[in-house]
């Protein structure tokens, strides 16, 4: 139906790339929140994830969607110990703004 | 019985060094002094048969010690050796020493280091009779440099005084200069006849005539430079013109130090060494002609200084120094018996004089300034008489021609006749400047005298008065003024202390402090006085007794001495044979002093200081004795000062602390302060810096790795 549509392979690889690098600027662009961080950071697995099933359609082999099913767990496991180190962390210091954190500062 | 007198002393200074603390000042006193007057005793034991022996000469005995150097041919065993020499040394050394013993336990009562002092004593002693009974250079070597730490470590005594610390290194650094000269003389001893035992050597002189060394392009005469290599040694042990000025300063230790090591005993060791090698320097008629006139240059100069000076240790000082001179000439003129002779006689006289000093400034209070001393005969007349004798002794009073007189007048008329029959010009200026020096003595004996013990306190202050702060400053007047005032008993000692602590006193408050030490003014104990005693009666008769063997009888002196010595009869007899005019100039010039003297400070009181206005400069240049001091600070002591500080700020603290160690450490610290930057700690740098980096990686394998082929 899609195909149809005249969306191919390159379309989705253009979405995958732009939600790659919105997730990325998201990083590092970002002053505010960690939050934001943990959210770019999810953003950045699902445009891999994006690519993974559309390279599986185009080459019919299932292991791109096998694992991309893996990274939707991992992804979901690192989000869940990601908040908790920011609950904590927020208990210890009292911000979660970014540019507060800055310990390794030599 | 040898090897007691020599290791009696130094079981006394172990003792008293490393149990003094626990047995006790008074216990190390009495184990030192017993020790040493038992010393005293065996030597003149030993000593005796050399003077009584009849027709069969005594000789040489030689005891085996341990055997200490074997190395390729060089065999070097530690022998006590004694000869006449050496027993006339061992004499003079256990006697003055176990008198000035005696005499410290008085003259020391209050100080609170007595144990370490009369180890210090005993130390030196051990190691002055360790250089006497030495059978070659090297246990020579050994003494000599044992008594030079003995003298650094008693002139040092209180070493809480800056002066007196600054005195000590002085001592040690002049010497060290002397001892370079000797060590380098005994190398080029070894070089030459390829042994260091005395005999060895003394047979091998004859063999070395006429060798050279080559050295910086030139055939020196071998027997020139050893012999003057060693002299440099002995003139810097006994205080030769040149390497002289340590010993005035030296008078910063203890009276009893000065009688003992600094005018008695040490100071002659450089007389005993070059009568010791005088088969090496009668094979040298240029080291024998240097001799003599860096002796008679000595004699005159340091006489000259003792004109001036106020100080009464300072003044007798100068005398020791001048009557090394006289030594010197003796022996430069060939005739060492003479110089032995008059080290023999010099030691008690000039022991008598320091320790009379000693017992003036115990009188005192510790003061020592001249000027403000004056009529203390009334005070201190058992002092006084000793003084005086010592005086006559020193300035050789006698009858010319007769040989009766005091000690110091048979063996310096000796000197000046030995002197005189060198002939020449050589001959000529010894004589004169022996002569000068004679009267300088007279003067300045007598001098000393009236301004001590005769006239009114202090009534010749004002002599010199103004040339004070020139040339007083090195003079430190006072001895242990930091022990313990309270013991004295009296309450002027506090004052007077209290006053001449300040070295630039006002004349008024000397004035003030000198009448409250007047008044004050005690005779020394019996302990002190004993000594003083018998050393007088040394200094009356020891020149009338023993005249014949060392100078009157050529064919006693001979036959008393054998091979101890070299002996030349022609040389003798040329001496005996001078005009009497020759051999009465002494007591002549001798009067010419006394009767100066009398007049200027007896008489006409104010003539010292109209004769000191009228000749300012030459007064300055005498009291700041010729300058030497300021001389060898130009050309010596700031350069290497001026070294010191460049090496010091130019190359330690600048080049290797601050270029190579802090410098290194800081270009460190400025990289890693920059990189450390980097470290922002915000996590977006970090992760930008990673993207960065993957996506270089990635450009690379894509472009150069080739992942897409």
């Amino acid at each position: 139906m899609l195909q149809a549509a005249g969306i191919g392979l390159g379309h989705y690889l253009t979405v995958g790339a732009i939600l790659f690098t919105l997730g990325v600027l998201g990083i590092f662009l970002n002053r505010k929140n960690i939050i934001v961080i943990l959210m770019s950071v999810e953003l950045i697995l699902l445009s891999v994830n994006v690519n993974f099933v559309a390279f599986s359609a185009e080459l019919n082999d299932l292991a791109g969607q096998v694992f991309a099913l893996l990274i939707l767990t991992v992804a979901a496991a690192e989000a869940a110990i990601g908040l908790a180190i920011l609950v904590i962390f927020y208990r210890n210091r009292g911000t979660i703004a970014v540019q507060d954190v800055n310990q390794l500062k030599g | 019985m040898i090897q007691a007198i020599v290791f009696f002393p130094l079981i006394g200074a172990l003792v008293a060094g490393l149990l003094g603390r626990i047995i006790g000042h008074r216990t190390s006193e009495y184990v030192t002094t017993g020790l040493l007057i038992v010393a005293a005793i065996l030597a003149w034991i030993v000593f005796l048969p050399f003077l009584l022996s009849g027709a069969e000469a005594v000789g040489v005995t030689k005891v085996h010690v341990l055997e200490w150097i074997h190395s390729g041919p060089l065999t070097l065993d530690w022998i006590l050796r004694v000869d006449t020499l050496t027993a006339v040394m061992l004499v003079v050394v256990t006697t003055v020493s176990c008198l000035v013993h005696v005499y410290s336990i008085g003259y020391m009562a209050d100080d609170p280091h007595r144990a370490r002092f009369f180890a210090y004593l005993s130390l030196f002693t051990f190691a002055m009779l360790m250089l006497v009974t030495a059978d070659n250079f090297i246990q020579m070597f050994f003494g000599w440099e044992g008594v030079g730490l003995a003298s650094y470590l008693l002139i040092g005594f209180w070493y809480t005084r800056p002066s007196a610390n600054a005195a000590a290194i002085k001592a040690f650094v002049v010497n060290r200069v002397g001892d370079f000269g000797f060590a380098l003389g005994i190398f080029a001893t070894f070089m030459v006849f390829g042994q260091l035992g005395f005999d060895d050597v003394f047979k091998a002189v004859p063999g070395a005539a006429g060798k050279t060394i080559h050295f910086l392009n030139w055939n020196w005469d071998a027997m020139t430079v050893v012999c003057l290599l060693l002299f440099m040694g002995a003139m810097g042990k006994s205080a030769q013109f040149l390497l002289h000025t340590w010993l005035p300063d030296a008078m910063e230790g203890p009276t009893p130090v000065s009688a003992l090591i600094h005018a008695a005993t040490m100071v002659t060791a450089g007389v005993f060494m070059v009568a010791r090698l005088s088969p090496m320097f009668d094979a040298s008629p240029t080291a024998l002609a240097f001799v003599f006139i860096i002796g008679a240059i000595t004699a005159f100069f340091a006489a000259t200084i003792g004109l001036v000076q106020n100080d009464i240790k300072r003044v007798i000082a100068y005398s020791t120094c001048s009557q090394l001179g006289y030594m010197f000439v003796a022996l430069g003129a060939g005739v060492y018996s003479v110089g032995i002779f008059h080290l023999f006689t010099h030691a008690f006289f000039k022991a008598l004089l320091f320790l009379g000093a000693g017992s003036v400034i115990h009188a005192m209070h510790h003061e020592q300034d001249m000027r403000n001393m004056g009529g203390l005969r009334k005070k201190i007349p058992a002092t006084y008489w000793l003084m005086i004798i010592g005086s006559l002794a020193l300035t050789g009073v006698g009858i010319p021609g007769t040989g009766i007189g005091f000690a110091g007048f048979l063996s310096k008329d000796a000197i000046i006749e030995s002197a005189y029959s060198v002939g020449g010009n050589l001959g000529t200026f010894g004589f004169w400047s022996l002569t000068i020096a004679a009267a300088f003595t007279s003067f300045y004996s007598w001098r000393l005298i009236h301004l001590t013990f005769h006239g009114e306190p202090g009534d010749i202050l004002h002599q010199g008065a103004p040339a004070v702060a020139h040339g007083d400053e090195h003079n430190a007047h006072d001895e242990p003024e930091l022990s313990h005032p309270e013991e004295h008993g009296h309450g002027a000692a506090v004052v007077a202390q209290a006053a001449h602590g300040d070295h630039v006193a006002a004349p008024e408050e000397q004035g003030h402090a000198h009448g409250s030490a007047y008044d004050n003014a005690h005779e020394s104990p019996p302990v002190m006085m004993v000594p003083l005693y018998i050393l007088g009666a040394g200094a009356v008769f020891a020149g009338m007794v023993f005249a014949g063997f060392f100078f009157a009888n050529p064919e006693l002196v001979q036959h008393f001495f054998g091979n101890a010595v070299a002996f030349t009869m022609d040389r003798y007899e040329a001496a005996h044979s001078v005009p009497f005019i020759v051999s009465s100039a002494a007591t002549i010039a001798m009067i010419v002093g006394f009767l100066v003297a009398w007049y200027m400070y007896m008489v006409d009181k104010t003539a010292p200081a109209r004769l000191a206005a009228t000749n300012r400069g030459l007064y300055l240049f005498l009291l700041n004795k010729w300058y030497f001091d300021e001389l060898y600070d130009r050309i010596f002591v700031r350069p290497a000062f001026w070294i010191g500080t460049a090496l010091w700020k130019g190359f330690d603290d600048w080049l290797v602390d601050e270029t190579i160690v802090e410098g290194l450490g800081h270009r460190v610290k400025d990289v890693t302060g920059r990189v450390v930057r980097l470290q922002s700690g915000y996590l977006y740098h970090y992760a930008f810096v990673m993207l960065i980096g993957i996506a270089l990686l990635l450009t690379w394998a894509i472009t150069v790795g080739g992942l897409l082929q």
